[in-house]
């Protein structure tokens, strides 16, 4: 649970969002995020590195650069979703019972 | 290297106040009296009008907008009604990817127990395998990255 938590810390801010919504359509470099961003190439690695440690994206270095992308192992948040997803879908699930109970 | 988590499987379960059997057709043969609309992933966008799991191992589970189309969402591994006032067990296949499409190739479980409780029932649920989810992504990475998008949005509304 500690996992899935940390990946929602992460995604809670907007920045990091956008960053991650960013690299949804393919990986990126630090600058090109930055480009992209109204904030300064530290803090978009500063970001970035909150996303790694919640297990959301994964880098590799190219020559000097390094490369960020979705890391695809990272199902925190699909898991999170999934978990919203039943829970929604049991309480109505027991609303409708509670109707067949007082009949 | 990439390190992997696995995630844990989800569970959940709630009273109701019906016995195992009724409880079990409920959840199983009257699934769209109580499914949530929202939870569609019909490609027409089209209402749902009816959510079936038909009543047999192999049977599929689906649902039919209200322009008659049909979405798959998986299949009925396992169909076993509760006998008098025993227990029950419902075991499907859900096989929508992280991309919210049906993918007959992948393969999570969702387990739901009827066991008798004080009088009713306790129907515990839980979903296990999502790891599979991430292992398809790997073949499939570009679907998958797609995915994120809409993914984000459900959860933006569901944290609003």
């Amino acid at each position: 649970m500690a996992y899935v938590s940390t990946a929602l810390a992460a995604l809670a801010d907007p920045t990091r969002r956008a960053i991650f919504e960013q690299l949804g359509d393919g990986p990126r470099s630090v600058s090109a995020l930055a480009r992209g961003l109204p904030i300064s190439r530290p803090a978009v690695s500063q970001h970035l590195k909150q996303l790694k440690e919640a297990g959301l994206v994964t880098d590799h270095a190219d020559g000097t650069r390094r490369i960020y992308r979705i890391d695809p192992a990272g199902l925190g948040v699909l898991r999170q979703w999934l978990d919203r997803f039943w829970d929604d879908a049991l309480a109505a699930f027991k609303a409708e019972a509670d109707k067949e109970a007082e009949e | 290297m990439t390190q992997t988590i696995t995630p844990a499987p989800i569970r959940k379960s709630v009273h109701v106040d019906i016995s195992p059997a009724r409880a079990f057709e409920l959840f199983a043969a009257k699934t769209a009296s109580w499914w949530l609309k929202s939870h569609s992933i019909s490609a027409t966008k089209s209402p749902i009008k009816d959510v079936i799991i038909e009543p047999r191992a192999g049977g599929r589970w689906f649902e039919r907008g209200e322009d008659g189309s049909e979405c798959d969402w998986g299949k009925v591994l396992a169909w076993e009604p509760p006998q008098a006032q025993g227990k029950g067990r419902l075991l499907l296949a859900w096989q929508i990817n992280a991309d919210f499409k049906y993918n007959p190739t992948l393969l999570t479980e969702v387990e739901v127990l009827f066991t008798p409780e004080n009088g009713g029932t306790r129907v515990a649920l839980e979903h296990r395998l999502i790891e599979r989810m991430g292992e398809r992504a790997a073949g499939m990475r570009d679907a998958f990255t797609r995915g994120w998008g809409s993914l984000l949005e459900s959860y933006g509304k569901a944290a609003a």
